[in-house]
């Protein structure tokens, strides 16, 4: 194995990109579940998103209309979720599970004519005096705009739950949705918005695999992701800030182990490949076995108004 | 306006009538999308349900199919019902398949070329307590340290489809295959093949066994303390407490009957229509195993008739890909759609519908 083979530099700029689509699916749904629902479509609409943003990049040649279109394809896929959970109340589970199935059906029929096309992708931004600063440039500085997009986007949903009245309300509904409607807050509304939001950041990141980290369409590319994303909600205790560290360090140990496949580590393979998925199980196991949990009292609970 | 009014109980012609709206909504929501992909909605419609059973073409060759597709698909689906009854969700079945395939699999290649009557039921064996123990790495992590066994069991099928590349090209592969990822062809080997009962119907053991799974639940859902326990513990998990039910031993329980039917699921399939262990011989059964549990309500003669239903659609898919050009994926979100309609339907069975007029709802 040669270690010496991966440099330092690039590999801290390659987990920034590899951490990103999961950051931003991650960020939405955890405004999801504060606002006391368990939205398990997570990769269903992010796969939605990549294909729907790879599409309207190729056919238009922006990709900057790619990840608008992905945010809107994300957010009116989640809408059917917030009709059967909000006003048919159907349960939060089997409903979020059929959103992934439906997505991952929806997205391969779309994207049939897309494959083996290569996409416009976003432009590194190049700020001058900044990208030019030795080591650090390159590595945190002369990233796409998504990168810093969904690291403000973290900052923003940091700030709004935390500052603003209607950061209090949404917090409301998701710990206790009945004395949210006996304060005369609009439950269902918050709860519909919040799915909405949560559809329209999982797009974004579907639309970043697609049209930056990979660059390209393959069926059933998100592989996991979605879930991946899920987990790290719960990993981040219902908290922004810790969001964002749990992004990445899935990118961190996704590059690592592409890294050390390429450097040709004595470790099976398939072990590398796995290893994502065991390390979030880990996490987990981590997690749940500290007793920390800080979840919405109210999450995944149907909310009906009935006197 | 449309209010809904929580009924005092759940509806129970509703609960039977629910799937039957669902397919019909799915029907014309799915005609309408086939129109819009240039095919004829009622040509799709009928080839889909109506021609892999009694088109005189093909009808002889696809008929049996029915019985190979919907055996998996019951079998798991049986399993997962009891854990969705009692609230728990196991979601990796697909994962539980495969590696009861790669650990049965293994078990008999070991013996290989002998032809004792012994290998084919310890293959079954080894089967089932491979599907038991991957989902006993859930189940335990859920009882001993609470952590969420939904996103435990779906990262265990990641795990999974990685044991199954390392098996097919690794340590099962078929010394004489010239270098080629795949396991030995089962049917080549009589002692491990899983020939059909009544050659010719597609009736091989593990459609028997789905038959047999189907009336062994029925039992013990309506006989028997334990299926009283289970569905207690999903209805009212406090009562269930009070009533002295352990919701550990539910979930062991639960989870591992599911595991390891699951993984019987597995090694039946690549012993019979499958063959060989190798990559992607799992067309993800497991996960639409979820969708057939909810079509037929969670209730055993409802999970024969769904998982009838949708390997009617899988054999339909196939067809309308061979006569109608239609891509794969259309019958993927064909399926999708079922189990979003009838989510959607099961309002029904739970609230009733009121018309009122919007100046009385709003005082």
């Amino acid at each position: 194995m040669d270690l010496s083979s991966i440099n330092p530099i690039l590999l801290v700029a390659s987990i920034m990109v590899s951490a990103t689509p999961i950051l931003l699916a991650a960020i939405g749904e955890m405004v999801v579940e504060k606002a006391g629902v368990l939205n398990l479509g997570v990769e269903g609409m992010m796969i939605t998103g990549a294909v729907v943003g790879f599409a309207i990049a190729v056919n238009t040649g922006t990709p900057g209309l790619g990840f608008v279109a992905a945010a809107c394809a994300g957010a009116v896929l989640s809408l059917t979720f917030a009709f059967l959970t909000q006003y048919l109340l159907s349960n939060q589970v089997a409903t979020g599970l059929g959103l992934t199935l439906v997505g991952l059906g929806l997205s391969s029929l779309i994207g049939k004519p897309y494959e083996g096309i290569k996409s416009p992708t976003l432009p590194k931004l190049d700020i001058p005096i900044l990208s030019d600063i030795p080591v650090i440039g390159p590595m945190l500085l002369s990233h796409d705009i998504m990168v810093y997009f969904s690291l403000a986007l973290v900052a923003a949903v940091w700030a709004f739950l935390k500052y603003t009245r209607a950061g209090l309300i949404l917090r409301a509904v998701g710990e206790s949705a009945d004395s949210a409607h006996a304060l005369g807050y609009k439950v269902v509304n918050v709860r519909v918005m919040a799915i909405m939001f949560g559809g329209a950041c999982a797009g974004l990141g579907g639309a970043y695999l697609s049209l930056v980290r990979v660059p390209q369409w393959t069926e059933g590319m998100t592989a996991g992701a979605g879930w991946i994303a899920l987990a790290i909600v719960v990993f981040a205790s219902w908290r922004a800030g810790r969001v964002a560290v749990g992004a990445y360090l899935f990118g961190g140990i996704t590059v690592l182990q592409l890294n050390l496949q390429a450097a040709g580590a004595q470790v099976p393979v398939a072990l590398l490949s796995a290893s994502p998925y065991l390390i979030t199980i880990l996490v987990l196991v981590i997690i749940s076995a500290k007793g920390a949990h800080g979840a919405p009292a109210a999450l995944g609970r149907a909310f009906h108004a009935s006197n | 306006m449309i209010t809904l009014e929580k009924r005092p109980e759940p509806s129970k012609h509703w609960t039977y009538l629910t799937p039957f709206v669902a397919i019909a909504l799915t029907m014309i929501v799915g005609g309408a999308m086939f129109g819009m992909m240039g095919v004829d909605p009622f040509e799709a419609i009928r080839t889909i349900f109506w021609d892999p059973i009694f088109n005189t073409q093909f009808a002889s060759y696809t008929r049996p199919q029915l019985l190979v597709k919907a055996g998996p698909l019951i079998l798991i689906a049986i399993g997962l019902s009891l854990g969705f009854k009692a609230g728990i969700w196991n979601i990796g079945a697909e994962g539980q398949y495969i590696i009861g395939a790669v650990c049965g699999a293994a078990a008999g290649l070991a013996f290989y070329p002998s032809d004792s009557i012994f290998i084919f039921p310890l293959m079954l064996i080894f089967g089932m307590l491979g599907g038991w123990i991957w989902a006993m790495i859930p189940a335990l992590l859920k009882t001993k340290l609470g952590t969420n066994e939904i996103l435990v069991s779906l990262m265990l099928v990641y795990v999974a489809e990685n044991i199954l590349a390392t098996a097919a090209s690794g340590f099962l592969r078929n010394p004489d295959g010239r270098g080629f990822p795949g396991s030995r062809n089962f049917k080549e080997w009589d002692a491990a093949f899983n020939a059909d009962i009544i050659s010719g119907t597609g009736m091989h053991w593990g459609v028997l066994a789905a038959f047999i799974a189907v009336i062994a639940a029925y039992a013990l859902m309506t006989k028997h303390l334990l299926g009283f326990q289970i569905r207690l513990s999903g209805e009212a998990p406090r009562a269930a407490r009070f009533a002295g039910v352990n919701p550990s031993a539910m979930i062991l329980i639960c989870m591992g009957l599911s595991g390891a039917l699951a993984g019987l699921a597995g090694i039946f399939e690549v012993t019979g229509p499958a063959g060989v262990v190798n990559i992607g011989f799992n067309a993800g059964y497991g996960f639409t195993a979820i969708i057939v549990a909810f079509l037929g309500r969670l209730n055993p003669i409802g999970i024969l008739l769904a998982g009838l239903l949708m390997a009617l659609t899988y054999i339909g898919g196939e067809l309308t890909q061979l006569m109608l050009a239609m891509p794969a994926a259309a019958i993927q979100l064909f399926q999708g759609m079922l189990l979003f309609f009838l989510l959607a339907a099961d309002v029904l069975v739970n609230f009733r519908i009121r018309f009122t007029s919007s100046a009385k709802g709003a005082a």
